[in-house]
C-alpha cells in the first residue's frame, strides 16, 4: 500500500488469471501467499525474502506476519505454527490479502491452522516429508489428509522438501539436521520461481546473513537453488505467474516495516531538531525492534538506553528531555500502563517527550503477538487528574515514518508528551514506501531559554510564562546561567512557577494546559467520496486503513456509494470533523476494540456513530467490512 | 564479547565547567520558604549542601537536584540551582537520562527510606549497578514522615505506627549493604548532626565519578523522634560510633575503653577490645579495595541497633561509569561512519518508479 491521490482503482476479488496468456504462463494482477510452519521453520525469514523480492520487483504489496508468544512451542503443534502472508500486485492495494491463494504448509499442523482461510481453488504445496504418522497424530489427523480427499478442491503440490533439501545440500557436509533446516529456502526457491521472481538480491542477502559461516551460507544458496529448478523442472509445476510492477507515483522505492519506519522518523526527528535523541525503552513485544532498530544509528547522537523496566525507561526519557534532548520511550499496552504517572509528570512539567505505544491484544498480557486498537482511552485518559496528551496514530507501516516526525513537531512545538499510538499489524507489517528528501523533511529545529523573562521586571526566568500563541513555556535547559529554576509534579503558579496550592489558580492550570492541547494545529481531514454522492461515511483510526479503504473501493465496484475517512489526529481531534460527520446520514465506525472511538464521537458531536468491533487479535478483512458496510448502505438507500 | 574502553580515571566532576566566580552558600539558597518541621534532620543537611557547593568551584547552573516524593524531596525547592521534584522512587532515573546525555552537569538525587528502598528501590539498586555518575543523597529517618507516620524499610521490626498497631514484622534493609550488593563504587554514612563529618563525606561523594551513595541518619522529630539520638549522647556516641579512614586501623571508643575490630577465625570481623588484641591483628580499612567482601563485612558488623554504628566511606572504587562508556560508543560511530540521513533513509535495496 502506498499513499496516492485520486481514483482508486477497485480491489480486485478474484486472482484475476488473464486467459489470453499461453498455459505454462499466466499473468495475474495479484496474488496471496501465506508460508506456514513451525515456529523453528524460519516462515518468517521466508516470508520476509520473498517480500524484498517483490518489492525489488517493483509490485505493490503489504504483509501479515503471524506468530506464537513463544518462542519455540512444542515442534509440530497447532500452537506453535508460525506464518507469514504476503500480498503482492501490479496496482496499488491496500491490504495484506483477507484468503491466500497460495499455502506453503510445512507440515500438518500449519495445514490444518490455515486450511479454513483457503478459498475454493487455492493452490497448495506441502512439505510431504512432514506428514509422517507422529506428526499427523500430532494434529489430531487420523487419516492423511493428502490421501483423504479434502483437499479436493484445492491444487496440490507434494513436495518432499526436506529430503530434495538434503540432497541438494549434501555436498557442503552440514550434518542431516543443518542440512534439513535449509528446507524453507527451499521453499522460497520454489516460490519464486513459480512467480518469476528476481534472486539476486536474496543471493546476496544469504552470503551476507551467513558471512561467518560460509558452508551454511552455501548450503542455503543450493536449497533455494534446488527449489527455483525444482519449479523449472517438475512437471507438476507447469504453470507459473507473472505478477507485472505496480503503477505507483514516480519516486524511489524501498521496502519497510511500521517498526522500522518508526525508528528511521524518531532518527529524522533528531535530525531535523538538531537535537540529540535519547530513547529509553524495556523490552515488550512487538515494540522491541524500534529499540534494536534505534541501538544501531549512534552515529546520528541517538542514545538508547534499556531500563530496569519500563518506568525507567520513561524516567530517563524524561531526564534526558529536562537536559534538552529529543526523549523517546517505547512500549506497548501493558507497559503504557506502567508509564502513566510519568507521562503524568510530564504534563505538569511540560516538557516535550515521545511515547510510542505499539498495541497488542489486551488486557493484561493478553495476547503479545497479536494486533489490537484498545489502547485508545488509555492514552487519551489513563492518567491520574486532567492530564491531556495529545494522540496521534500511523495508518499504515511506511506512515509511521510522517507520524513520529509530526509527533516530534506537535512535542517540540507545544512542549508537550505526545503519545502515539501504533499497533503490532502496522509494526511488523511492511509495505513499500517512497523515500522523501530529507531536505524537504519538516524544519524542527527549537529555541532554548536564554535570558531571564520575568513579568515583573526582575532579573528572574520564571518558567510557566507561556507564548501567547502555542501556550507553550520556554524550554531552559540546565548549564543556562541565570535561568536556575525547579520544576515537579506539584502544581506550580501560573507564570512565575512556585508551588501554589491556590484554589483559583488551580483552575486556571489546569485550564490553560487543556487549552494548550485543544489548540494544537493538526491538519484536517479529508473526505474520500468519489461520487459525491454517499450517504453514509466510515471512519477509522490507524491501522485499519488498509481493510476499510479496500472494503470502500469493493462497494464502489459493485456500484454503491460510500464516503471514506480516517483519522490521524486522535487528540486534539480535526477542527472540521464535526461538520463532516454531521453531513452525512450515517456514521460507521470500525475498530479493533469494543468500540472507544465510536464512544468519544458520539459524546464529543452528537452523532449516532454505528460501532464495528472485532477483537480476534487480526486485522479486519477486508471481505468482512465489505458486508458491514453494504448493509449499512443498502440500509440508508431504503 | 567485552570490550575494555581503557577510560583513563576521571573524577565525578570532570567536565563540568569550573568557575572563579566566589560563591556563598546564600548563592545556592532559593527565595522559597523553608517548610520542614521545626527540628527536622533536613536542615542540617540543607545547610551542609548550601555551605559546601561553592567549594567544588563548579558553574551554580551546572549544578542539578533531582528527587522524588518525601519530606527529602522537596530539597530542590530550596537549592537556587536548576532541580526536578518528580514522583515516588523514580529521582534515579532520570536522573540517569539526565546525566547519560549530559556530562557537563553535576546531577544529584535526594531520597529517603521510601522513596529510595521502598517505592524506588529497583531504580536504586539499577543506579548503583550501572553506575551512573550521580550522587545520591539517602536520607534515612526509619519513618514515613510526609504520609504522616507508617513504617518504612528501614524501620526497626516490632515498631508501633500507624499502620502497624501491633508491631512492625517486617525486616528492615540496612541500605550500605543493600548498596554494596549493588555493585555501588562509592558507599558512605553519615550523620544529620555533624556537620563536619557530613560535609567531609559530601565532598568524597562528589570528587567519586560514578554511581555514589551517601546514607545519611537523619531525625524527623514528629513520628521517630529520637531514632538516633543514642549518636548525639556524648558518651554513647563515643561508645558505638565508628569512622572509618582509609588506611587506618578501624577502632573506637572513650579513652579508657577502646575498642577495635579483628577478624576472627572463621574469617567475620567482631569487636575486640583494644588491650586484649595484638595491634597485627587489626583490621585496616581499605576502601579502594576491588572487591565488596571488605566493605560488606564491616557494614554487617552495626545493625539496626547501632552498637555500634559505623559511618564514614566504605567503598571508593573507580570503574567504567555507564554515561562516560554510552557516549564514548556514540563518540565512535560518529567517527566511524557519517551521519548520512539522507543514505540511511535509502538504505540498499530500493527501486525507481
Amino acid at each position: 500500500m502506498v499513499a496516492t491521490n485520486g481514483q482508486q482503482p477497485a480491489e480486485r476479488t478474484g486472482s484475476g488469471a488473464d486467459e489470453q496468456q499461453p498455459d505454462t504462463q499466466r499473468k495475474v494482477n495479484r496474488v496471496v501467499i501465506r508460508f506456514a510452519g513451525d515456529s523453528g521453520d524460519g516462515m518468517q525469514l521466508t516470508g520476509d525474502r520473498f517480500t524484498s523480492e517483490a518489492a525489488a520487483f517493483g509490485n505493490d504489496l503489504a504483509t501479515l506476519p503471524n506468530y506464537p508468544a513463544e518462542i519455540r512451542a512444542p515442534a509440530g503443534t497447532l500452537p506453535g505454527v508460525s506464518s507469514f502472508q504476503l500480498h503482492f500486485a501490479d496496482y496499488d492495494i491496500l491490504t495484506p490479502g483477507d484468503r491466500p491463494d497460495v499455502l506453503v504448509a510445512m507440515n500438518p499442523a500449519a495445514l490444518k491452522a490455515n486450511l479454513g482461510d483457503l478459498p475454493h481453488g487455492a493452490t497448495v504445496v506441502v512439505n510431504t516429508d512432514e506428514f509422517t504418522k507422529r506428526n499427523l497424530k500430532k494434529v489430531g489427523y487420523e487419516q492423511s489428509p493428502l490421501e483423504s480427499g479434502e483437499l479436493d478442491r484445492f491444487t496440490l503440490h507434494r513436495v518432499a522438501m526436506s529430503e530434495l533439501t538434503k540432497g541438494a545440500v549434501a555436498e557442503t557436509g552440514l550434518t542431516r539436521k543443518e542440512a534439513e533446516r535449509c528446507k524453507n529456502m527451499f521453499a522460497l526457491g520454489l516460490l519464486s520461481w513459480m512467480y518469476h521472481r528476481p534472486t539476486e538480491n536474496t543471493e546476496r542477502f544469504l552470503r551476507e546473513k551467513f558471512s561467518g559461516k560460509p558452508q551454511v551460507a552455501e548450503a542455503n544458496l543450493l536449497a533455494f537453488r534446488a527449489g527455483w529448478n525444482y519449479g523449472e523442472t517438475t512437471e507438476s509445476f507447469a504453470v507459473s505467474y507473472e505478477v507485472e510492477p505496480a503503477s505507483l507515483p514516480e519516486g524511489t522505492y524501498r521496502q519497510v516495516t511500521g517498526n522500522l519506519a518508526l525508528s528511521y522518523g524518531l532518527v529524522a526527528a533528531g535530525r531535523r531538531s538538531e537535537l540529540p535523541v535519547f530513547l529509553g525503552s524495556y523490552p515488550i513485544t512487538p515494540a522491541s525492534d524500534v529499540l534494536h532498530e534505534m541501538a544501531k544509528h549512534k552515529n546520528f547522537g541517538v542514545t538508547t538506553f534499556q531500563a530496569e523496566d519500563e518506568i525507567a525507561g520513561v524516567g530517563a526519557a524524561l531526564g534526558a528531555a529536562f537536559g534538552g534532548s529529543l526523549g523517546v520511550t517505547t512500549t506497548s499496552g501493558p507497559g503504557l500502563a506502567l508509564k502513566s504517572e510519568t507521562i503524568g509528570l510530564a504534563v505538569a512539567l511540560e516538557l516535550p517527550m515521545l511515547i510510542c505505544d505499539i498495541q497488542r491484544g489486551g488486557p493484561s498480557t493478553g495476547l503479545p503477538t497479536k494486533t489490537e486498537q484498545a489502547d485508545l482511552l488509555q492514552a487519551l485518559y489513563g492518567r491520574n487528574g486532567e492530564s491531556p496528551v495529545p494522540v496521534l496514530a500511523p495508518r499504515s507501516p511506511a506512515d509511521c515514518f510522517d507520524i513520529a516526525i509530526d509527533a516530534a513537531r506537535i512535542a517540540l512545538t507545544y512542549r508537550t508528551p505526545v503519545l502515539l499510538l501504533s499497533d503490532g499489524a502496522t509494526a511488523n507489517g511492511s509495505e513499500p514506501w517512497m523515500i522523501p528528501d530529507v531536505e524537504q523533511l519538516p524544519d524542527l529545529r527549537v529555541d532554548f531559554a536564554t535570558e531571564a523573562n520575568a513579568a515583573d521586571g526582575s532579573e528572574e526566568f520564571w518558567p510557566y510564562l507561556r507564548d501567547p500563541e502555542t501556550l507553550a513555556r520556554q524550554w531552559a535547559i540546565p548549564g543556562t546561567a541565570g535561568l536556575e529554576h525547579r520544576v515537579g509534579g506539584l502544581e506550580k503558579l501560573d507564570g512565575k512557577g512556585s508551588i501554589s496550592y491556590d484554589p483559583d489558580n488551580h483552575d486556571a492550570m489546569v485550564r490553560l494546559r487543556q487549552r494548550r492541547i485543544d489548540g494544537i494545529e493538526v491538519d484536517d481531514v479529508e473526505v474520500d467520496d468519489p461520487g459525491g454522492q454517499a450517504r453514509v461515511l466510515v471512519l477509522g483510526w490507524g491501522s485499519s486503513y488498509g481493510p476499510i479503504g479496500a472494503a470502500c473501493r469493493r462497494l464502489r465496484a459493485r456500484g454503491m456509494s460510500i464516503a471514506q475517512t480516517h483519522l490521524r489526529h486522535l487528540n486534539p481531534m480535526p477542527g472540521n470533523l464535526g461538520e463532516i460527520l454531521r453531513s452525512y446520514e450515517r456514521l460507521v465506525v470500525p475498530e479493533m476494540n469494543m468500540g472507544q472511538l465510536a464512544m468519544l464521537l458520539r459524546s464529543r458531536y452528537l452523532v449516532d456513530a454505528q460501532s464495528y468491533t472485532k477483537v480476534a487479535g487480526l486485522p479486519f478483512q477486508a471481505e468482512e467490512l465489505e458486508t458491514v458496510l453494504s448493509d449499512v448502505v443498502r440500509g440508508a438507500e431504503l | 564479547m567485552t570490550t575494555n574502553l581503557g577510560l583513563p580515571t576521571m573524577g565525578g566532576l570532570d567536565g563540568v565547567p569550573t568557575t572563579d566566580e566566589e560563591y556563598s552558600a546564600k548563592d545556592f539558597t532559593s527565595d522559597q520558604e523553608v517548610r520542614w518541621c521545626p527540628g527536622c534532620g533536613d536542615y542540617a543537611v540543607l545547610a551542609a549542601v548550601r555551605g559546601f557547593l561553592p567549594e567544588l568551584g563548579i558553574k551554580r547552573e551546572n549544578t542539578v537536584f533531582v528527587s522524588g516524593i518525601g519530606c527529602s524531596a522537596r530539597f530542590p525547592y530550596y537549592m537556587n540551582t536548576y532541580g526536578m521534584h518528580s514522583i515516588h522512587g523514580r529521582a534515579p532515573t532520570i536522573a540517569t537520562g539526565l546525566a547519560t546525555t549530559r556530562p557537563d552537569l553535576s546531577v544529584w538525587v535526594v531520597t529517603g527510606d521510601g522513596d529510595g528502598l521502598s517505592i524506588g528501590g529497583n531504580h536504586l539498586i539499577h543506579a548503583l549497578r550501572r553506575n551512573v555518575n550521580i550522587t545520591v543523597l539517602l536520607f534515612n529517618n526509619r519513618i514515613y514522615g510526609l504520609t504522616k507516620g507508617q513504617y518504612s524499610p528501614t524501620s526497626d521490626q516490632g515498631m508501633v505506627t500507624k499502620s502497624t498497631p501491633a508491631g512492625s514484622v517486617d525486616t528492615p534493609f540496612n541500605p550500605v549493604s543493600l548498596a554494596l550488593g549493588a555493585e555501588a563504587g562509592f558507599v558512605a554514612r553519615t550523620l544529620d548532626s555533624d556537620r563536619a563529618h557530613l560535609t567531609e563525606t559530601l565532598r568524597a561523594a562528589a570528587a567519586h565519578r560514578g554511581s555514589s551513595l551517601v546514607e545519611i541518619y537523619q531525625n524527623c522529630p514528629i513520628f521517630n523522634d529520637g531514632a538516633f539520638d543514642v549518636l548525639k549522647d556524648a558518651d554513647e556516641k563515643q561508645r558505638r560510633l565508628i569512622q572509618l579512614r582509609h588506611g587506618q586501623p578501624v577502632t573506637f571508643g572513650p579513652e579508657h575503653e577502646r575498642f577495635g575490630v579483628v577478624r576472627d577465625e572463621g574469617g567475620e570481623l567482631r569487636v575486640a577490645k583494644l588491650d586484649e588484641t595484638d595491634e597485627r591483628d587489626l583490621v585496616i580499612h581499605d576502601a579502594h579495595r576491588a572487591d565488596t567482601g571488605h566493605a560488606f563485612a564491616l557494614s554487617r558488623l552495626g545493625g539496626q541497633d547501632l552498637d555500634p554504628t559505623v559511618t564514614g566511606v566504605f567503598r571508593d572504587v573507580d570503574r567504567p561509569t555507564y554515561d562516560d562508556q554510552a557516549r564514548q560508543q556514540l563518540d565512535d560511530a560518529a567517527r566511524q561512519r557519517p551521519a548520512d540521513l539522507q543514505q540511511l533513509l535509502t538504505g540498499r535495496d530500493t527501486w525507481t518508479i
